[in-house]
């Protein structure tokens, strides 16, 4: 328990202490951020297979970045490497450089638990835990040894808050998280995701299995959370990285016919509004154009 | 553009009459005569031991003892001895087996995976489940009574060794069901591997694995082969489970209904009865827990 507090405190001592500002050269010129992810020449496998090659692109504190790009681009296998979750599949190994606020991921004495604890994970299809409500969100800090009944009250509000769901939830905090609708389930898993305090908020397809209105009140809610928190979404709806996204990273297919392998990678990134307005590689105009994909 | 304007044709909706709905009418006439056949041998056994065994069930016979010789008529003394040493060897068979068998569950499940030793375990507890009972008794025969004299615990561990591999497997089935989809929700909220298997996977299964092991109990509780070397079948009570020889519903069945006597036969049916009746009590429980558990699962 004191070791969790700990680290917390390590991560905001942390963050002035690697503010080296690199801006990027761009035309919008609104004030960025420190850098929260760098990844340079990286490469995931599966076992032999090389599912994604090449990605090097940064992510600033505070902003929304979209990952888009056709199924099968590794989007998600991305994703999943910036809090280290493809560390739960045994085959899956990490080439090349990822660092989180300066300090590289993947070395030998980084501790996946403690990465993942500062970067949170919403996932594609709403998976609340078979536990109440108020369990559900409570369980991060349990899990952080906080044991309070009116601290975790306390936190159980301002993460259901945060996440539009107190106002419909507040009645029946004892009601089993399974019992909510698709949308509302979504918004509790965000709900869980904010109640540790992450810094970073990874998103994948987190509006993929829900109607446009619940989708309105997750994109809502993105745009609301994102002074707080640095927010990665993968999306495979354009229209909402347009309208969630500061940057974009746009990421394709390479077909190897000859050995009939398919290996993603990072084609472009930018701003969201310069990849969707002039896109300097053909295949992402192809792909933003709606012509390819 | 009225809908009454234009005249449909009539649309036949009904499944064509021909060789797929022959075979369809087939199948489910093959399926329901197959529940039939099952429910015949389970009904007429329950018919026959409630028929021949409720007369001879009194609070005297489930309570009182000794266990008379099987010269005297029914009416006389009672199988009491033989619910205490049921209960007794069962319930201690069962806190051996069932928190062991659960641990080797979890893990084959979370932590050995493909590994050679999970291999192994999954492998051994599959042998272990084909082993006949009297092979498991002839075991611990050879390797406790002859050194340590028949006993109560003896016999639970008979019955443990039969237990465990059910319990094993059974929770592996449960703990499988739990999607991995929750498991990498924990870990993603920073949850260590022993953290997530306590807090998600184990109460997200543990409504399947209490029922697993419950049934798994109330099998071994009417188990007779292993009890035979082991706890010798004695007719007073002995309370201590620990030391001197034992006894059980299902060695007593065995003792008196082999013997010509009326008396003797008539308790046999009752203690029969007497153990189906413990065995739906536990099921009956395992119910209730496993109602009690899953309740947030839906």
């Amino acid at each position: 328990m004191d070791q969790s507090e700990q680290e917390t405190t390590q991560t905001q001592l942390s963050k002035p202490a690697v503010l080296q500002d690199a801006q990027p050269q761009d035309v919008a010129s609104a004030p960025t951020g420190a850098q929260i992810f760098e990844t340079k020449g990286l490469s995931i496998y599966y076992g032999s297979f090389r599912a994604v090659t090449n990605v090097s692109l940064t992510i600033y504190e505070n902003e929304i970045t979209a990952f888009i790009g056709p199924s099968g681009c590794g989007k998600t296998t991305v994703l999943r490497t910036l809090n280290r979750l493809n560390d739960l599949i045994p085959t899956a190994r990490v080439e090349g450089d990822v660092h989180y606020r300066g300090a590289s991921l993947y070395d030998k004495d980084v501790s996946a638990t403690a990465v993942r604890r500062r970067i949170g994970m919403v996932f594609q299809k709403p998976n609340p835990f078979p536990k109440s409500i108020y369990d559900n969100v409570a369980y991060g800090p349990r899990i952080n040894g906080i044991r309070q009944k009116g601290k975790l009250d306390e936190i159980v509000e301002r993460s259901l808050r945060q996440a539009a769901l107190w106002d419909e939830v507040k009645n029946r905090l004892n009601k089993s998280g399974l019992s909510l609708s698709g949308g509302q389930a979504q918004r509790l898993c965000i709900a869980r995701t904010l109640a540790v305090e992450p810094d970073v908020v990874l998103m994948d397809e987190p509006a993929s299995a829900l109607d446009p209105i619940a989708t309105g009140k997750i994109e809502d809610l993105m745009r609301e959370i994102k002074s707080r928190y640095t927010i990665v979404i993968v999306t495979h709806n354009m229209q909402q990285a347009t309208r969630v996204s500061d940057r974009t990273a746009f990421y394709s297919v390479l077909v190897d016919s000859q050995n009939d392998t398919r290996t993603g990678t990072l084609v472009e990134y930018g701003r969201t509004q310069q990849i969707f307005e002039d896109p300097q590689d053909p295949r992402t105009q192809a792909y933003v154009t709606g012509r390819v994909g | 553009m009225m809908a009454a304007a234009t005249e449909q044709p009539a649309v036949d909706l009904r499944e064509p009459a021909g060789w797929r709905r022959t075979k369809n009418q087939i199948a489910t006439v093959a399926m329901v005569l197959a529940f039939v056949v099952v429910l015949i041998p389970l009904g007429f056994v329950l018919y026959t031991v409630i028929a021949r065994g409720a007369s001879a069930i009194s609070w005297s016979f489930l309570t009182g003892g000794p266990i008379p010789p099987n010269v005297l008529p029914a009416g006389t003394g009672g199988m009491g001895p033989a619910v205490i040493g049921t209960l007794e060897i069962t319930g201690l068979a069962a806190v051996m087996a069932v928190p062991l068998g659960i641990l080797g569950a979890i893990y084959v499940n979370e932590y050995g995976g493909r590994g050679p030793l999970a291999q192994v375990v999954r492998f051994m507890a599959d042998v272990m489940t084909g082993v006949p009972s009297i092979v498991m008794g002839l075991f611990i025969f050879s390797i406790w009574v002859l050194h340590f004299g028949y006993s109560g615990l003896a016999g639970a561990f008979a019955l443990g060794c039969l237990m465990l591999p059910v319990v094993i497997r059974s929770s592996e089935e449960m703990l499988k069901l739990v999607p991995d989809a929750l498991r990498e929700a924990s870990y993603a909220l920073g949850a260590t591997k022993s953290r997530v298997t306590l807090t998600v996977v184990l109460p997200a299964a543990l409504g399947g694995i209490v029922s697993g092991a419950l049934l798994a109990v109330a099998r071994a509780a009417g188990e007779t082969a292993p009890l035979l070397f082991t706890i010798l079948t004695v007719t007073s009570t002995n309370a201590n489970v620990f030391s001197g020889a034992n006894t059980a519903l299902s060695t007593q069945i065995f003792a008196n209904a082999t013997q010509p006597y009326t008396g003797a036969q008539s308790r046999a049916w009752g203690a029969a009865l007497t153990l189906i009746a413990i065995a739906f009590i536990l099921m009956i429980a395992a119910r209730f827990v496993t109602a009690r558990f899953t309740r947030y699962s839906r």
